[in-house]
């Protein structure tokens, strides 16, 4: 048998992977936060424009835990995180996975901001866990976890790096190739980089900057280069939610793709979640960061490919 | 017609009328935005590298290309000559076209012919070939400049360095990948 062939090379990352695993369990039992598991496989998705589907007999696979996550805030959980497999079809490259692993976790009477600070304190604890010391180091380059992380808006990276100003990116609908080609190269070198304050329309669950409507409480985190995380403080208001599902639902049907019923359960419960703040954080690209590997592949034990 | 999720590496598009074989792929897609699929490609005409950037839904045409072994000729004006020994049939490349590959060019030699809507557009050799040295100074016994090798002139025109003992009229094997001497042709 020489099925193993692929995984000799892979043992000590996989190691490692056990142990950065841990390392986030201890973080988060640490700052009073539980765990909790919810279902993978449910009747329907929250509306999306560029989020395809894994289909499961009539239900889907989840591409996020964060319907039943808000749900368990709607039922009066303050502190929760989830570990857990979630499914996006046809993304695969080498930072994806059509299967892969995510960390949420949700407070209850935060904004985004805190989730910033969490992220910090999070990131730095795991590095020690594995050696690290406050430096990170990618394809050769260094990031110091210890100074204090850079916080830019979506507004002033596309001024200083994208050659085009936000609007005019989006009016030509450029922004995701202006964003991936010229600006993402550039976030999370010297220290991490928290590009924050999204336009509205990409950040549909997210809640609007007070006293500046066009953008959303959304932020990600990036480390070396590499995109980690997605934060927002969460849209709490159902009415304002469903407006924005259909917004996606109608871009969907542009698009030629599936459009699914609305979540209804989640919209009746999102009335009563308080003001609240979540992130979902790729954690095989965690430990890709933490381990300088430059493929997902080496640090998951099976591709699809090698099954 | 191939969709982007057909691009990988090795597969040879049509791009502005243009063949390209793609160097480098990868799928990448920003926090909620939408999956682009980032490529290098290198024309195979020019060598150009050219980067793109795909959405999904766009397509491509394949670009076919055939590749014949034909038997080298004659030289005329700027073209060589080449026949294709299974039906006589003969077609002229440009200089262009054949690139390093005129420096070993000598009658009869067999080469591999790529080309593109009928159009040659490259020329690979043997790994080996030999060719006889025109001119090259003798070797100087006792000569204390410690020099290891010296040019020599090919009977293509070709001119190269090899080892100081390689006399005029001698016989060597070239590596037409790296254009250098190789070894002596003993007898």
């Amino acid at each position: 048998m020489n099925s193993g062939s692929h995984l000799t090379g892979r043992q000590e990352n996989l190691r490692n992977r056990a142990k950065i695993l841990g390392a986030i369990r201890n973080f988060f039992s640490e700052n009073g936060f539980i765990e909790v598991e919810t279902p993978h496989r449910i009747p329907v998705p929250i509306p999306e424009a560029h989020i395809d589907i894994t289909v499961s007999e009539t239900w889907v696979l989840h591409p996020s835990p964060e319907i039943c996550m808000k749900r368990l805030l709607a039922a009066g959980f303050d502190r929760i995180f989830q570990i857990c497999r979630c499914w996006r079809d046809g993304e695969r490259g080498s930072l994806h996975l059509p299967e892969f692993t995510m960390l949420e976790w949700y407070r209850t009477n935060a904004d985004y901001t805190q989730l910033m600070d969490d992220c910090e304190a999070l990131v730095r604890a795991v590095a020690d866990a594995v050696g690290l010391q406050g430096v990170i180091q990618r394809q050769g380059k260094t990031t110091r976890l210890t100074d204090a992380w850079e916080r830019l808006t979506v507004r002033e990276a596309f001024s200083r790096y994208g050659g085009i100003s936000v609007d005019e990116a989006l009016e030509k609908d450029l922004f995701d190739e202006i964003m991936v080609c010229a600006i993402e190269p550039h976030l999370g070198m010297e220290t991490p980089t928290i590009l924050m304050e999204y336009p509205t329309e990409r950040g549909s669950l997210a809640r609007k900057k007070r006293g500046q409507e066009d953008v959303a409480e959304r932020f990600e985190l990036y480390i070396g280069g590499l995109e980690l995380a997605n934060a927002f403080t969460e849209l709490v208001d159902p009415e304002e939610q469903r407006t924005r599902f259909v917004q996606e639902q109608k871009l969907r049907a542009a698009l030629g793709k599936t459009v699914y019923p609305l979540p209804e359960k989640f919209l009746h419960d999102l009335a009563t979640v308080p003001p609240s703040a979540g992130i979902a954080f790729g954690i095989d690209r965690l430990i890709m960061l933490l381990l300088d590997a430059d493929r997902i592949d080496e640090v998951v034990a099976f591709t699809p490919e090698e099954l | 017609m191939y969709s982007v999720a057909d691009l990988r590496k090795g597969l040879k598009i049509t791009l502005d009328g243009d063949p390209f074989i793609v160097i480098a792929f990868d799928f990448v897609k920003p926090g909620k935005g939408q999956a682009l699929y980032r490529t290098k490609m290198r024309n195979m005409i020019n060598g150009t590298i050219l980067d793109r950037t795909y959405r999904s839904g766009e397509t491509f045409e394949p670009a076919f290309l055939e590749e014949r072994t034909m038997q080298y000729l004659y030289k005329e004006d700027n073209h060589y000559c080449f026949m294709d020994n299974q039906n006589y049939e003969q077609i002229s490349i440009s200089e262009d076209a054949i690139g390093d590959a005129k420096n070993f060019l000598i009658d009869n030699i067999e080469a591999e012919i790529l080309l593109f809507k009928d159009k040659p557009i490259g020329v690979s050799l043997p790994n080996f070939v030999n060719l006889r040295v025109i001119q090259t100074d003798p070797w100087l016994k006792g000569d204390t400049t410690g020099s290891d090798s010296k040019p020599a002139t090919l009977e293509t025109g070709y001119v190269l360095r090899v080892p100081p003992f390689i006399e005029e009229g001698e016989l060597i094997t070239i590596d037409t990948r790296t254009g250098d001497y190789s070894t002596r042709v003993k007898g």
